[in-house]
Formats: C-alpha cells, structure tokens, sequence
C-alpha cells in the first residue's frame, strides 16, 4: 500500500486492550460493632420467603425474647430476588441487630 | 474528533493508482481555470496531480471524515459546508456540481471511479480507530510484552474458563458498526451488582466472546430481556439450581447471520449459536459481577451456562414461530429467554399418530425435576422435524398440540402428596383429592428445531416460575 507510513503501529496497538469490567471499585462499610447483650435491643428476623424458613425463624424469636429482645419479623416478598429497598431501609431504622435466616 | 475544515469551491479527492482519476486530471485543470477556487486532495502520491498543487491527505484524515467511498469525488463547498457532490466521471453529474459546461468533451459522458483508500478493507480498522476510538471511554489495559495475551485475560478474571478474544480498540471499534446504537447508550442495569452497561461494554466483551459486528444487536436485545425483573437474572444466576438463560431465536435475521436452526441445533459448530449466549453470560460476570461460586451458588450448574443460544427453524415448521406466539410478527427478529437446564431428548420411533406421540410426550414431562413436583417449573418443547410431521400430517397446530399435552398432565393430588408412591417429596396432603395440573397456563413453550433425520425431540426444564421466579421475556432485536 503506498500510503506514506503514517499508518502503522498495529502490533503495538494490539498490546493495548479495553477493560471488559464495569471498572467499580467495591466500597467497604465498617461493622457495627457486636453488642455485648441482646437485652433490650431490637432485632429485626428476615424471612426469605423459602418453605419451612418460618420454623427456624418462630424458634429463633422465642430464643430471643427469652433473652430480653425486642423482636421484629420481616419477610421479602421472595426469595429469588433481592429484598425490596424500602423493607431494607425500614430495618435500618427499626433494628440495632437483624438476623437473616435461609432454610431448605 | 472534530470534522477537519474544506476550503470554499470545488474540492476533488483523487488517488493516483485510479485509472478515472487519472482520466480526468484535464478536466480538474479547466475547473481551475474557472471562477471557483479548486483544491485537490491525494490520498496515495502526494505529487499527484503535479500541475494542480495537490494537499496530500496522507494521513486520510479528509477521505474519512467526509465519508468519501470512491474516487474521484468532487464536493461543492459554501460557506464551509457541502452543498453537493458527484463521484466517478459523470459529465453531467460534474456540470451540475461544479456550474461549469462544457467539461472533458473529449471523455466519453461516463466512466466509474474507484474505491477510495478510506474504505479499504486493509486500513478501514485501523482508520475507525485513529478518527473514532477517542470516543470509547473504558479503561485501556496493557499487556506486558512479555505477557501472552490469551493467559493476560484468564489472569485478570475475564474468561468463562474458555480462552477468549483480546478486546483491542481495533476490535472493539470494528464491533460497534453492528449497532446504530451509540457506544454511550445504556443497554441494561446487569445483576447481581446493578450496574449500567453501555454498548461499548457489550462490544467489548463481545468482541471476547468472538461475535462477529451482526451478532451485536442480538447481543444487546438478549441482555435487555435478561436484564429485568421479569425475567430475574438476578435469582437466575444466584440459584443452586443448574438453570441458566436459555436464548431462543426468531426472525428472518437469524438465517442472515447464519444461525443454525437444525443438525446438532444445541451442539457445537456455529459461531452465532455459540458467541452470542457467551457475550451475555460473559456481561454477568465481567459487568455484574456474578461469578460462579460467588453470587452463583449452582450445585450442579450445566453446560450451558457458558452459551445456550439457539435459533427456532421456522422455514421448515408446519406452526406459527414461538416469537409469533408470544406477539410479535413473523418478519420481525427477535429473542426469548427461558429459565433453563440442559436439555434432554425425548425418544418415539414408532409413533404414527399425534395420540400416541402425545402421551410419550405428556410421560417424559411428567418426570420434569421430580415426577411429583406441579405447578412449579416451566419448560420449553423443541419439536423435532419428525415427530413435528405426525402432528402436521394430522393437522393439530400449535395451540392443540399444547393443548393436548396439558390434558394429559393433569395429576390426581393422591400420587402427588408427600409419601405417596414410597417418595418423600410432594405437595401437601390437604392437596389430596384435588387434580393439579404438571404446568400451569401457559408454561409450556413449542420449539420447532432439530435435523431432519430421527425421530427425537428435546425438552429444556426451567426454574422457579411467575412473579416469584423467573418469567420467559420476549424482546425485538433492533439495528
């Protein structure tokens, strides 16, 4: 080709490839800290919506209240899916610890 | 970049190597002679035309930008902008263009010109690169030169376990004329980690799963339909079950991008079936983040996760598409992802009547996931050509076909509850005496698909269905 050699530099440019990933870097948050009594504390108990998870999840209830804990149930409308923002949120507020429970 | 400037006047591209170009260096001089300033571009020896003072274009900066395909071509410039133009020698066409008569009346009215250096099929990757890539904004990752570039994307976490394609801007770029689309659009938000994907991430990754530029609308309408709560890519992926998305093809653009639709329609040997299934399984990992092991918790998993793409044969199908079942024309190209593990066949060599094909049928879904599990799971029938014919031969259509199958998978709730035929699983007992059907409305999908030769038919078993699980999703597939 006559083309006057401004052209070229394929090889090099093949050394050079563009990220397939989406780049993000992961954030991390920092743990609150683990309290050193249940008592008095409310804890929030997710249910995924998976069969049988609610007979894990009633004993567990009664455990804790046995240990003074402000028990509250929550559960996703699903368990193949991701739990709602908003019932997220709502947990946040309510609950200083929340237990998320899978049975099978 | 920014489109380069072109005087005012006529402005010729001419490359000496065009026998045309040559022809009409007498004709460019009279233009010179006339009222409008003449500039002459050469795109290969910049002396050519010596007696016009040519600019070289050397770099073809100018043959791109204008989009010049053949030469020569003369442009008319006002005011900085192209207010016509002629390509090839056309006496009159030139007449028209420049205001001039009279031009080469010793040249025959016509001769074709030539393909322009900018088009050509040995520079075009690299020119869309040197004038377009500025506009792909992903990070650039250099490979060492000691580094081999095959093993360089297994290191860096980017290959299904498969070797792939290393995503150069050449590539990447030559990826992007596929689409009308713009390399910024925002194609999906991917699960798991829910992050906007634009095209030019999907022409990255792929280019890595090897599609060819005319697999990529494919690519993107077959994210769009996973991408969704709908179909629920999220759960899809994150299940112990071994589904993953199943990509059924429809449409005329399947067959001019050379899908295949019959022998070995699940098996391997087309590079359409194939790349197009990985590029999207590739976008959940590399864009989403769902790496098996990670959010992917499958126990068993199956072959087809790396790719399960497949095209319906329609040309050879005594039926309506499953596209058309699900809406849209026959003409239009289009996709539908389904839940799926991998197939598995369905044997009946000596049925000869749509009856007694249909209870071999109605006996080999019963079995789906466990002989006593109902309502749960969809599945897809891919029709075989063969056993497809006893039913075309008998005239049952789509609907009775499906119809038909249903009818015979209505289970008593005694062979169904927990227990019962010495098996632990099973619905509940209250369900006993109650008729529950294997599927529910509608959670059947027919297939037509397969070689011509054996009396086979295959059915893929689905996951978790309706608005808990994971719903089929049917999308246009859009230039």
């Amino acid at each position: 080709m006559t083309i006057s050699g401004t052209i070229s530099g394929t090889s090099s440019m093949n050394r050079v490839v563009l990220d397939p990933t989406n780049e993000r870097r992961a954030t991390t948050v920092e743990r609150v800290g683990r309290p050193e009594s249940l008592r008095g504390l409310t804890v929030g108990l997710l249910d995924i919506s998976k069969a049988r998870g609610d007979v894990f999840i009633d004993r567990l209830e009664e455990r804790l209240s046995e240990m003074g804990a402000d028990v509250k149930r929550y559960k996703k409308p699903t368990f193949t899916k991701p739990a709602p923002v908003d019932l997220r949120h709502e947990i946040s507020i309510n609950c200083q610890v929340v237990i998320e429970a899978l049975a099978d | 970049m920014a489109l380069p400037d072109l005087p005012d006047g006529l402005v010729v591209i001419v490359k000496r190597e065009c026998e045309t170009c040559r022809m009409v260096v007498p004709v460019i001089e009279q233009l010179n002679n006339g009222s409008l300033p003449v500039t002459v571009y050469v795109q290969d020896d910049p002396a050519f035309p010596e007696s016009l003072a040519p600019i070289h274009d050397a770099d073809l900066s100018i043959s791109w930008h204008y989009d010049i395909e053949t030469v020569p071509t003369v442009l008319r410039i006002e005011n900085g902008v192209e207010v016509a133009r002629t390509v090839g020698w056309v006496r009159d066409e030139w007449q028209r263009v420049t205001g001039q008569s009279d031009l080469g009346p010793n040249l025959s009215a016509f001769r074709p010109g030539c393909g322009s250096l900018s088009v050509d099929p040995d520079l075009v990757d690299e020119l869309r690169v040197r004038f377009g890539a500025t506009t792909l904004s992903a990070r650039r990752v250099d490979i060492a030169e000691a580094e081999d570039e095959f093993e360089a994307m297994f290191d860096r976490g980017w290959t299904d376990g498969l070797p792939v394609i290393p995503p150069t801007e050449q590539r990447v770029m030559r990826m992007l004329t596929g689409t009308t689309r713009q390399p910024t659009d925002v194609v999906a938000i991917v699960p798991p980690d829910l992050v906007e994907i634009t095209v030019e991430k999907v022409a990255i990754n792929a280019v890595m799963a090897g599609c060819k530029p005319e697999y990529l609308p494919w690519v993107i309408a077959g994210l769009e339909a996973v991408c969704n709560d709908t179909f629920n890519i999220h759960g899809v992926l994150a299940t112990t079950m071994p589904v993953g998305p199943v990509i059924v093809c429809n449409g005329p653009g399947t067959r001019a991008i050379g899908m295949n639709s019959g022998m070995n329609v699940f098996g391997q040997g087309n590079r359409a079936n194939l790349t197009i299934g990985r590029a999207i399984q590739l976008i959940i990992r590399n864009i989403g983040g769902g790496r098996p092991g990670e959010v992917d918790r499958a126990t068993h998993g199956n072959p087809g996760k790396i790719s399960f793409c497949f095209a319906e044969d329609e040309l050879g199908s005594p039926w309506s598409t499953l596209a058309e079942s699900r809406g849209l024309s026959r003409s239009t190209d289009a996709v539908t992802v389904f839940p799926g593990e991998g197939p598995r066949c369905v044997v009946d060599q000596l049925a000869r009547d749509p009856e007694s094909l249909t209870n071999t049928f109605a006996a080999c879904l019963r079995t789906l996931h466990n002989p006593k599990s109902v309502l749960a799971f969809d599945a897809i029938v891919v029709m075989g050509p063969e056993h497809a014919r006893v039913y075309a031969e008998a005239g049952w259509d789509r609907d009775r076909v499906l119809e038909e199958i249903h009818a015979r998978l209505q289970i008593p709730g005694s062979e169904l509850i927990r227990g019962a035929g010495g098996i632990a699983e099973g619905v509940p007992e209250r369900l006993n005496g109650i008729t529950l059907p294997k599927f529910r409305p509608g959670g059947l999908l027919l297939v037509h698909a397969g070689g011509g030769a054996g009396l086979f038919s295959a059915i893929i078993g689905g996951w978790a269905n309706g608005d808990v699980g994971s719903q089929p999703v049917t999308k246009e597939v859009l230039p």
